[in-house]
């Protein structure tokens, strides 16, 4: 068995970037599983970072991880919010219905 | 060698949740899978010693954001089996962007090579004898502050953001309208009367509420002078 090393964490953060890319593809109907996609796709940047960090003993890949995970939360929020008010107008997820601002 | 089974164990179990949070039947599933990939994630992240960001990541993740898409999911009385009508139509699809895109990473992976000037261009190098957090404690509030106030200020945005959008006044709600209240004077609340031995509460006529009082009209709400009813805009269709 090989060491563990950056290679191995850059590997699993880059699985897990296809498949989150691969789930906003899957899912294009429903939005809430898009926003979990695009948390995972997160997730694989905030691995990167930290793998980067420990690989080469510098703290500041942590302090960016720290910020992205801020934004992810933030998105999330933000995005869950706007699936509310939009459930609540229309009384559907559906992200083909999504379409009252083309005019 | 057990930090290395315990890595490919985790990651096995990170890909695979991940996996299962795009393809699940089940809208909830997707939610527990993602809390599952995150706590794998933060092992992930605590292997490469990171303690703090794999503390945060189940604290922030699972503690609010998991929760948060929990609730939603519930709340939404969403056909979730219509949603997924389309997902045999998509899945060649997204499989070719997800191969191709893995071939490309792969390509990078496989021809990168760090250059070793790279390893001693140290921005904040980790403390020897220093604890994560502290490490990290040092640095957000000095050299990176302003990162650190941006994040802050991310995150006010955002929850003033997500209550503005959600927020709606309902008709049945009782608002509390501050300029009644204050300019109520001593003697319409206070009344002083002299109640004679024996005498009830009926012969005095202090029973409360009194009848006409019951419908008092909420005259002005203070939300609907302005006029802006929030989410109330979107009910116009063309």
């Amino acid at each position: 068995m090989m060491q563990v090393g950056l290679g191995h964490y850059l590997v699993v953060s880059a699985i897990l970037l296809v498949l989150g890319i691969f789930g906003i593809f899957l899912n294009r109907k429903n939005v809430i599983i898009i926003l979990m996609a695009i948390e995972l796709i997160l997730l694989s940047v905030n691995l990167n970072f930290v793998a980067f960090s420990s690989a080469h003993n510098d703290m500041a890949g942590q302090v960016m991880a720290m910020l992205v995970l801020t934004v992810a939360a933030a998105e999330a929020a933000i995005g869950l919010a706007i699936v509310v008010i939009y459930f609540r107008n229309r009384g559907s997820i559906q992200v083909e219905d999504v379409n009252l601002m083309k005019g | 060698m057990i930090t290395d089974i315990l890595f490919y164990i985790f990651s096995a179990i990170l890909l695979l949740s991940a996996a299962m949070v795009v393809s699940a039947r089940n809208p909830v599933h997707s939610v527990l899978f993602l809390i599952l990939a995150f706590f794998n994630a933060a092992a992930l992240f605590l292997i490469a010693g990171a303690e703090f960001l794999a503390m945060i990541l189940v604290i922030v993740y699972v503690g609010a954001v998991a929760v948060l898409f929990l609730f939603v999911v519930m709340m939404l009385d969403v056909d979730f089996a219509e949603l997924r009508s389309g997902f045999q139509r998509y899945l060649p699809v997204g499989a070719t962007v997800g191969v191709v895109l893995f071939i490309e990473l792969a390509a990078v992976l496989g021809g990168w090579k760090l250059s070793p000037q790279a390893v001693q261009l140290h921005m904040s190098p980790t403390p020897a004898a220093m604890s994560n957090t502290e490490a990290l404690g040092r640095l957000i509030y000095t050299h990176y502050v302003f990162l650190f106030q941006t994040a802050g200020l991310v995150l006010l945005v955002a929850m003033i953001g997500a209550i503005v959008l959600t927020l709606r006044d309902r008709k049945t709600s009782r608002h509390q309208n501050i300029r009644r209240q204050t300019e109520r004077t001593v003697t319409q609340t206070l009344e002083l009367l002299t109640v004679s031995l024996g005498a009830g509460m009926r012969d005095v006529g202090i029973r409360r509420p009194l009848v006409e009082e019951t419908a008092e009209p909420q005259a002005t709400s203070p939300y609907e002078d302005h006029g802006h009813g929030h989410g109330g805009h979107g009910h116009d269709h063309h």
